[in-house]
């Protein structure tokens, strides 16, 4: 076999390894499998994306909002699945079971089984006739049973695939051959009720599991009551009695009576952090989240709600949770309780519960609550040990998936990796990081295969309709409650309807459901429609999925505008019901008359150079660069210092004891050997021209300058540790931070050898006023170095003054261990910092910190040798310039700040750049090995097509009106504009490639001869007289 | 003259995709809450919107003008289009002061892609603004022919304004501050003055003539401009054969 190699600068593919097979099978359908499926459905792989439940979506499908930005979890999950059912590289099979795996890496054979779903998956249209006749009322799982549905449903109304199937566990015919009226209801004869399982087999050369978590059950315990008294729920109930597509329409009313609720109460920790059988000694990670998230939605469905958390630590470890736990504890009526609690009785007559706690000053309390919301975790899937077996990976001591101490996306099978949480608790942004690291990992072994398999997108012929006068049609979203609950939506579409040129305006519950796009594109065929205006959400998140729905029906993409009436106006104007209709009316007109002018526009395809460039040579920057130097991919990567390892060069081992050094020089060496990693050290970057697929970067490499040309660019530059100002750092040299204390101990430095105390002070420098932002991985590092010095020496003392101890994860069982040896803890608040001070006494130096410890209720005065700072990790000084050169945002806290906080974690907003690492926020080696690799992942979706297309809304020049006075070439530092010979004369003509759509040049240009495709002044006069 | 109680301000906000206008979707998405006044137009960068679509936007009875964009530096283009916009917006201020229009009525702020919280607060801060100011025309005192006039006046003379700042008054500073300093400053001040506040007047002085002939008292009386100045301008621009004397009726008329 010979492989055409292609002639792009930067792709070097060795000879293909005959039996790798260039299909995937990715095992679970939730956010991070589908995440896995559409990146390497990207990158050229074909992919088998399989579910067991009846629709794709997974828990992120359950959620009624996601934190920290309290962003819709379905708005922006729906985008997903239409993604992936209209790709032609994805084959999604639901409803099914994988049976057998055999084979190795490069080429397993997998046997499916798809469970009847009782319903012809190509006939049935999801009108649910069979559903209103079905006669079997159940609970609704997708509900958390608390509403009915029937034997026959659909999963949720925003499912892929969007059709029924039957529930044979409730169907009156498959249980006891009673009934069959959804048969005869059913006028596209979809039902066979005599539908057999199906066997299929695949053959695929990488699989990635990603079959998620369950949800801790209280009722098997019967924890707090759960399950025998009526009021108590979990947060996944309440989660979809928040959800306006819940049983109670968004409304917050409790199950005993229906009433709205005034009193609820939270309990942290349900089934986490517990030694006890049939809980789980793992932290859960995401329930301190959730439930402020909780608390926030709450508030605002109710302002005058009364809300209380009963708590243990606060885990608010990720990028911006501190300031949510802020927002959330500083709502009013808000109460965050550290205390255990009991639940007490259920009152007869109000159903309400009292929960028993313990106070501070006034011993124990019983208080009465409306509601209460059990806080539960995650648990390993329930058939995580049939996976195991049948996928032959090993679980760990938890049940979740075992994974490569360094690479927690490695499973102990070769070929086989692990996405998402069956890896452990972790939230949506690290499920979808870790879902693009397999993506990159499966694409390592198969790189050879890229391409082979893939199929291309065909659309619709453009139908060309510039003769013909506008026709709109205007679509109005209820997006669920998200508008409805304020806006009128049938008010606005009576409205849209009178309004010029519109000649179709209908509601619609989902615009962004795949049968709603389906419908949109039928109706612009059916009714001839040539402009498509939608009033729904924010572009900047929904543009793309609507365009492609209007090429769908036959039209240039362009002939589509979106008004924003939800990010602009109900969620902003909530309680101004009928001014809020107002406007989305203001909004709609605004649109169409906007639309009537719109003009069709197209996009070319620029060559995409498929070397990238990584600045950064820590262990964030080298996995990406090895990575991608291995699926075939040139790499420059520049590191500022004079050698390699960054930040890792300071570690000796992890916490689970896995030594860094040793991992570091592996991959060092694997970097340095590379043919395909250019190593560059002591090395700046200048200047950066160019964008997505062609930037040219000017450097400075040991003082000589040099310049290099590449698609993309990642950002892995590293954090860097606090320097102390406080407690003797810097004037006392027994004081020392954290790292300093890791390497002391290492090193056997006398201080720390013969220390009989060592005090350990958390939050120094971070947590407070200047750095508003948890530090995430100090309390791990202080639990580790106590464990050390507590091993080294039984009798030596140690504390750990504390103010939450955030062990996250399996962290949790080391944070155990030290106490279980004996590491004593003495929390503090940050009002009342411990106080350091040198002493002597009896001929002795002493450190002295005096701390006041609140469970024995008196300050305590500790005697040390060594003090160790949990120093904050803060952002290096070189972000603020590489923001600026690469025109990405930097977050408050100065990290650089992702395009979405939850699905687009590692992605920039600036196309063609990416981010891993530290620089992002501070993370763990294992956490920053993974978003590497996801890194690595979303840069070579880019890198691996040869095109890019750019967009069609770029300048051009009525040579007519041009006057050649220059003024719009003196604007456009793209240097996009010359004057060229035209029949007319010397005139501005633009460079379409160059040109990147600003429309700065049309507001120097005296004449108006150079206008914005898209952004014409027609386009903005006409949207400004229709306000 | 005190606003009207139940007067609610609209406004016009130009908001660049980049920063400002997902700072206004962040700010739904965290469901911070502002008065329903302003009307959005998305623009690629705040350096697009021409002083043409803020006058659009008055001439079409908006009471006030929005324009967000990236803070300096962090513009999305490297053409950085957020310190034109910031050029635009004094020239704009000062075009409005000269037509007797309250200059306030056009703000621009910067507000990043993070800053939820802040365009709220800057929505409800100039929606209160322009309560206290008052309906256009109207919070200046002014009668709706008199307004119409005045901003057609200054769209007329807008292609001027920017043959004047591309020649004159193109600068580039470091921060806000330095950009006011300049604007409000006597050079800025003095060139304004003799490239564009004289064609403004002149431009009005044609408004006036195109209905009817016009006494120079009359004409000075309807500018609320000294009859001295207004001589002034007549007979520069009878010289220049843009109006002429009409001796029968001894008024000025167009030629």
């Amino acid at each position: 076999m010979t492989l055409n190699i292609m002639p792009i600068e930067g792709l070097n593919l060795k000879r293909p390894a005959e039996s790798n097979l260039g299909d995937v099978l990715v095992v679970g359908g939730g956010i991070s499998g589908i995440q896995a499926a559409l990146d390497l459905a990207n990158t050229g792989f074909r992919v088998y994306l399989v579910d067991k439940s009846p629709a794709i979506g997974g828990r992120m499908s359950q959620l009624d909002k996601t934190f920290p930005s309290n962003d819709c979890s379905m708005c922006i999950e729906s985008p997903k699945f239409i993604e992936c059912s209209r790709h032609p590289n994805i084959d999604i099979l639901t409803n099914t079971d994988v049976r057998r795996v055999e084979g190795k890496v490069g080429n397993f054979k997998v046997q499916l089984y798809r469970r009847p779903r009782y319903v012809l998956e190509d006939k049935c249209t999801g009108c649910t006739a069979c559903v209103e006749y079905c006669p079997a009322q159940v609970p609704d799982a997708y509900n958390q049973n608390l509403s009915l549905t029937k034997a026959v449903h659909i999963h949720f109304s925003q499912a892929v695939p969007l059709i029924t199937y039957i529930d044979p566990k409730t169907c009156l015919y498959l249980q006891d051959d009673k009934c069959n009226i959804c048969v005869g209801v059913c006028k596209h004869n979809a039902i066979d009720l005599h539908q057999k399982p199906e066997s299929v087999e695949i053959e695929v050369g990488s699989i990635v599991l990603s079959p998620g978590y369950q949800i801790f059950d209280p009722a098997k315990r019967n924890d707090y009551g759960y399950g025998k008294i009526k009021n108590v729920m979990t947060s996944m109930d309440f989660e979809r009695i928040l959800s306006s597509t819940g049983p109670y329409e968004g409304e917050i009313r409790r199950p005993s009576d229906g009433k709205h609720p005034h009193r609820i109460a939270w309990i942290q920790c349900v089934g986490s952090r517990q030694v006890i059988p049939g809980g789980n000694s793992y932290c859960s990670s995401v329930c301190c989240a959730y439930t402020q998230k909780q608390i926030i939605l709450a508030k605002d469905h109710a302002p005058e709600l009364d809300a209380t958390v009963f708590h243990n630590d606060i885990r608010a470890f990720s990028k911006d949770f501190e300031r949510y736990y802020q927002r959330a504890s500083g709502l009013s009526d808000v109460r965050f309780i550290r205390s255990y609690v009991t639940i007490g009785r259920e009152l007869p007559g109000t159903n309400n519960v009292t929960i028993r706690y313990a106070t501070d000053g006034e011993g124990v309390k019983e208080e009465e609550f409306d509601m209460v919301v059990l806080s539960v975790g995650m648990n390993p899937p329930d058939d995580a040990k049939e996976l195991a077996n049948l996928f032959g990976v090993d679980l760990n001591k938890h049940g979740f998936c075992k994974t490569n101490p360094l690479n927690p996306i490695e499973t102990s099978r070769e070929g086989i990796f692990v996405s998402g949480t069956f890896h452990g608790p972790m939230d949506i942004p690290e499920a979808v990081v870790s879902a693009s690291g397999a993506g990159a990992l499966c694409g390592q072994i198969l790189a050879q295969q890229r391409g082979k398999l893939a199929r291309e997108r065909e659309y619709p012929k453009e139908r060309d309709v510039t003769k013909e006068d506008p026709k709109v049609g205007v679509f109005v979203c209820h997006c669920g409650a998200n508008i409805g609950r304020v806006v009128n939506v049938p008010a606005v579409v009576e409205y849209a309807k009178g309004l010029k040129n519109v000649a179709h305006a209908q509601e619609s519950l989902f615009a962004c459901s795949t049968d709603n796009a389906q419908q949109i594109s039928d109706v612009i065929r059916e009714r001839g429609l040539n402009r498509v205006v939608i009033a729904a959400c924010t572009p900047r998140t929904h543009e793309p999925l609507f365009r492609d729905t209007v090429r769908e029906g036959g039209l240039n993409q362009y002939y589509f505008d979106m008004a924003n009436i939800r990010e602009h106006c109900s969620w902003v104007h909530s309680r101004e019901k009928e001014d809020a209709t107002q406007k989305a009316k203001d909004i709609v007109r605004m649109s169409v008359a906007r639309s009537s002018h719109l003009q069709p526009l197209s996009e070319f395809d620029l060559p995409v150079n498929k070397a990238t460039l990584i600045i950064g040579g820590g262990v964030a920057g080298m996995t990406s660069a090895y990575n991608m130097a291995e699926q075939g991919f040139e790499v420059y990567l520049i590191e500022k210092d004079s050698d390699l390892g960054g930040m890792a060069r300071r570690l000796q081992r992890t916490l689970e004891g896995i030594d860094v050094q040793a991992f570091l020089n592996d991959l060092k060496n694997k970097v340095f050997r590379h043919p395909s990693i250019h190593v560059y050290t002591d090395a700046e970057l200048l200047e950066v021209t160019g964008y997505i697929g062609n930037f040219t970067s000017r450097l400075n490499v040991e003082g000589r300058q040099m310049q290099i040309r590449h698609g993309a660019v990642i950002i892995a530059t590293g954090a860097v540790e606090y320097r102390p100002e406080e407690y003797l750092y810097g004037q006392d040299e027994r004081v020392m931070t954290s790292l300093e204390l890791e390497n002391s101990i290492q090193q056997q430095d006398a201080r720390v050898k013969n220390a009989r105390g060592v005090v350990m002070i958390q939050c120094v420098g971070c947590r407070n006023a200047e750095r508003n932002y948890c530090s995430r991985v100090c309390c791990t590092q202080s639990i580790k170095n106590a464990l050390k010095l507590k091993k080294e020496n039984p009798a030596r003392d140690v504390y750990i003054i504390f103010r939450d101890m955030r062990t996250y994860g399996y962290k949790e069982d080391y944070y155990r261990e030290a106490a279980d040896n004996d590491v004593r803890f003495i929390r503090y608040e940050p009002e009342d910092k411990p106080r350091v001070s040198a002493v002597e006494e009896n001929g002795e130096k002493l450190l002295r910190v005096d701390v006041y410890d609140p469970i024995l209720g008196q300050r305590l005065a500790l005697d040390a040798d060594v003090v160790a700072l949990a120093a904050a990790v803060i952002p290096p000084p070189g972000n603020q310039t590489l923001a600026r050169q690469f025109k990405v945002p930097l977050s408050p806290d100065g990290f650089f700040q992702e395009a979405h906080v939850k699905l687009r974690p590692v992605d920039f907003a600036a196309d063609g750049v990416f981010l891993c690492g530290t620089a992002h926020y501070p993370k763990h080696l294992t956490e920053t090995i993974s978003q590497a690799y996801g890194a690595a992942g979303r840069a070579i979706c880019v890198l691996s097509s040869d095109t890019v297309a750019a967009s069609g809304a770029i300048c051009d020049v009525n040579i007519n009106n041009c006057v050649t006075c220059g003024a719009c070439i003196s604007a456009c530092s793209y240097d996009a504009i010359s004057f060229q010979e035209t029949p007319k004369g010397k005139k501005a003509q633009v460079n379409p490639i160059l040109c990147k759509g600003d429309g700065l040049c049309n507001t120097k240009c005296p004449t108006g001869a150079i206008y914005l495709k898209h952004f014409t002044d027609e386009l903005i006069f006409s949207q400004i007289d229709a306000a | 003259m005190r606003p009207a109680h139940d007067f609610k301000p609209r406004i016009m906000g130009f908001l660049c995709n980049w920063c400002s206008y997902a700072g206004a979707d962040l700010c739904g998405v965290s469901r911070y809450q502002y008065p329903p006044s302003v009307r959005i137009i998305r623009v690629m960068c705040s350096g697009r919107v021409d002083l043409e679509f803020v006058l659009r936007a008055f001439t079409r009875g908006m009471d006030g003008v929005f324009v967000g964009g990236c803070w300096l530096g962090e513009c999305h283009y490297v053409t950085e289009g957020n310190y034109d916009a910031l050029s635009m917006m004094h020239l704009g201020k000062k075009l409005l002061q000269e037509a007797g229009l309250n200059p306030d009525r056009l703000r621009l702020e910067w507000i990043s892609a993070s800053q939820g919280n802040r365009f709220a607060e800057v929505m409800t801060e100039f929606t209160n603004e322009l309560k206290e100011i008052g309906p256009l025309g109207a919070g200046e005192g002014m009668s709706d022919e008199t307004l119409a006039l005045k901003l057609e006046a200054i769209r007329k003379v807008l292609p001027f304004v920017k043959l004047v700042e591309r020649e004159k008054l193109r600068v580039r500073f470091e921060n806000k501050e330095q950009y006011a300093e300049y604007f409000d400053g006597p050079e800025a001040t003095r060139l304004f003055k003799d490239q564009i506040a004289d064609k403004l007047t002149i431009s009005q002085i044609l408004l006036l003539l195109k209905d009817r002939m016009l006494t120079t008292g009359e004409i000075a009386a309807q500018l609320g401009i000294n009859s001295s100045n207004v001589a002034k301008f007549l007979t520069e621009s009878s010289r220049q054969r843009l109006i002429r004397f009409d001796q029968a009726e001894k008024r000025y008329a167009l030629v």
